[in-house]
């Protein structure tokens, strides 16, 4: 199953590829990472969505809680959340294309950050399944390049993670 | 006050009390050897290779309840102790290592000597630092004793840039130590029973009168003279060890990981409808391989003491009928003497030269062992009643580190008995420290099980390769007794076994010698009871099957 586990850990040199590394040694999968400062500098907040049975889940927690850089873990799945993911496609933008892409630019309630004569980019902000129904929906072979940052996530409501 | 960074690391290792570091020197470490010259509080032990300076370090923590001290300069004198931190790391054993690294502005330049020290021993760390600047050394080495010996312990490396060990900062050493992103719930010692947790282990298991079991690691924790001890378990545990942990209605696991080498098959560990209660400092280690119904987490001392106190106030007691039949029960496994050999009047047997050990030296010594046959027929053989006592890599099995870690365990323990049983293989792995146990003065006895095989790796090639003895016989083999002697010490070899008892006993009486016994012993025999890889614990092979 799909967990999206949320941790605080020290923003500090190596603090990533310990992370990164016990995945890789343990077998874990990573379906994304995202990582970026706190408002405290010493900081950081790190969202990794991963899959796996229960067991697995249950150890990936344990496993992370044991690193000595990680200050607290929370799997954002255990309850209600929020995730969000930003995407910026490049779009060969020419013709009749033009016009059906901000199109449904604005349907999926994207915007288009840059423009030239022949290419758009588009900036989408969502769920991964939503920037994955866009991709689906505008026609694929005018898509040149697709930068994704891979889930953040938050509890909702009285649901923090801080320290 | 302004120290160097060099002057800096030797202070706060005389704040933590280090007694010995065990280390190599080069380029990198120039500074820290030129401060440790300059005082006389810390020894230094000069290893003839890094690998063997962890290892030491190792046999000195595992004997004690001290943290070891290893130190090596940077590039190959790092690469050369990742074996050593690895071994310890996965018996979870505290260690700090200091590694030298080449100067910051080089960091990165592909410098002489320069290799990712802290890339490279992240898997096998408890955690690493690299220090970044003189003023950080001081609370570095002071979180890396602590993180060292708290919680589930276990080898943190140090690496310091050249130039920052002669950069000067101001120095103090500081009181405490906190970490915001670590709190162990619990304070741990080394992954080895202490002695006050196995008085209070016998006095558990008499209360529960239960049938005891200690895994390979665990040897020691519970004594095996006792009635109650059903010998060791896992692959080449008892049949009645086994059989018990397999046939058990509830299953109280103290301390024990539940590693493939100690269940086997977990599907058919798990195909009986047993309960199991899971006592362990670290949460990781619960439910990791084998579920369990109750989990405690703690230290063992202080558990068991818990429980103890709930037991003694509890007006329930152990069901007699049900113990009884039991017992009943294990008498007959225990009947199968799985642990029974034929002895010879022609070739030495391996299994005769520990038992005789353990008659020589009254039960009482050290045993280091390397990795193979002899490590098995060691843990089998020598009956062990006190922790601490059984010093192997149990985790990583490592060859080659029976010798080092001996020289740590000697020098921790001066007059002490410490017998390392190896093999024509293992020993020839970090033999070059014959050397160094000579410029120490270290009267350790090898008890060389010497069959002309790599002996475990004949076995497997005789029950699951048809026999095929690829690359496992050791030919060319040195003559030891002249190899000890070039090394200044003494070499006896023995070659019938009406010579063992009294070889190990003129070995013995040479109390300030290093005695080097060549045993030639009987290259066919293997070690039984065995459950061979992926098998499930009542599915073994004990000697009278073949």
């Amino acid at each position: 199953m799909r967990h999206i586990i949320s941790l605080l850990m020290e923003n500090e040199a190596g603090a990533l590829s310990r992370v990164a590394g016990l995945f890789s040694a343990r077998g874990y999968n990573i379906e994304s990472l995202t990582v970026a400062p706190t408002e405290d500098p010493t900081m950081s907040r790190m969202t990794i969505v991963t899959s796996g049975s229960d067991d697995v889940i249950e150890q990936i927690n344990k496993q992370l809680n044991k690193l000595v850089d990680v200050v607290t873990v929370m799997d954002l799945t255990d309850g209600d959340h929020i995730e969000r993911e930003l995407m910026l496609v490049k779009v060969r933008a020419t013709g009749n294309d033009r016009e059906e892409l901000k199109r449904m630019t604005d349907i999926f309630r994207g915007r288009v950050i840059d423009v030239s004569d022949k290419t758009y980019t588009i900036e989408l902000t969502g769920t991964e399944h939503k920037l994955d129904r866009f991709l689906q929906a505008i026609d694929h072979t005018l898509i040149l390049e697709t930068v994704r940052t891979g889930a953040s996530g938050i509890g909702r409501g009285d649901r923090i993670l801080k320290l | 006050m302004e120290l160097t960074g060099a002057e800096i690391t030797i202070r706060c290792l005389q704040e933590e009390g280090v007694e010995y570091v065990f280390g190599y020197p080069g380029g990198a470490v120039l500074f820290i050897y030129d401060e440790l010259f300059k005082q006389e509080q810390v020894k230094h032990v000069l290893v003839r290779h890094e690998q063997a300076a962890v290892h030491a370090a190792d046999g000195y923590a595992r004997s004690t309840d001290k943290v070891g001290v290893a130190l090596v300069t940077s590039g190959p004198g790092v690469t050369n102790a990742v074996t050593g931190i690895a071994t310890a790391y996965l018996d979870s054993i505290p260690l700090v290592v200091i590694s030298g690294q080449v100067p910051t502005s080089y960091i990165g330049e592909d410098a002489f000597q320069e290799v990712d020290a802290v890339g490279i021993t992240r898997p096998c760390v408890k955690h690493n630092f690299l220090v970044k600047d003189a003023k950080d050394i001081a609370a570095t080495l002071k979180k890396a004793f602590y993180l060292a010996k708290s919680g589930r312990p276990g080898p943190v490396l140090v690496d310091i840039p050249k130039d920052v060990s002669n950069q000067k900062a101001e120095y103090s050493y500081p009181a405490t130590v906190s970490i915001r992103s670590y709190n162990p719930q619990v304070q741990g010692d080394i992954g080895q029973i202490k002695r006050a947790a196995q008085l209070q282990l016998t006095e558990l298991v008499r209360l529960l009168g239960a049938p005891c079991t200690n895994t390979l690691m665990g040897l020691g924790g519970f004594p095996a003279s006792d009635q109650q001890f059903v010998g060791m378990l896992g692959m080449h545990g008892t049949y009645e060890a086994n059989m018990g942990m397999q046939n058990c209605d509830v299953l109280l696991a103290v301390g024990a990981r539940f590693d493939d080498r100690v269940i086997g098959n977990v599907a058919h560990f798990n195909s009986v409808p047993r309960k199991i209660i899971h006592i362990d400092i670290d949460p990781a280690s619960i439910s990791k391989r084998v579920k369990v119904d109750v989990s405690i987490v703690g230290d063992v001392a202080n558990v068991v003491s818990d429980l103890l106190s709930v037991l003694n106030s509890s007006k329930q007691k152990p069901d007699a009928a049900a113990l009884k039949d039991w017992w009943k029960q294990i008498a007959e496994w225990r009947s199968a003497n799985s642990l029974s050999y034929k002895n010879s009047s022609e070739l030495i047997k391996p299994q005769y030269v520990i038992e005789t050990l353990h008659k020589i030296t009254g039960g009482d010594a050290f045993v280091t062992s390397d990795v193979g046959q002899h490590q098995m027929w060691a843990a089998q053989y020598y009956k062990f009643n006190q922790p601490r006592r059984w010093i192997n890599s149990g985790g990583l099995g490592t060859m080659g580190f029976g010798l080092p870690a001996a020289m740590g365990v000697q020098l921790a323990h001066p007059g002490a008995t410490v017998a390392c049983v190896t093999g024509e293989g293992s020993i020839q792995m970090n033999i070059q420290e014959l050397s160094t146990c000579k410029q120490y003065r270290l009267p350790i006895k090898v008890i060389a099980l010497n069959n002309r095989y790599l002996g475990m790796v004949r076995q497997w090639q005789e029950f699951f390769h048809g026999n095929r003895y690829s690359q496992s016989y050791m030919d060319a083999l040195p003559d030891f007794v002249k190899l000890a002697e070039a090394y200044g010490h003494v070499g006896i070899l023995v070659e019938k076994p009406s010579d063992v008892e009294g070889a190990l006993k003129e070995a013995f009486a040479r109390k300030d010698d290093l005695v080097f016994l060549d045993f030639r012993t009987d290259s066919t025999e293997n070690v039984y009871p065995m459950v061979p890889g992926g098998k499930g614990l009542s599915e073994v092979i004990l000697a009278e099957d073949l």
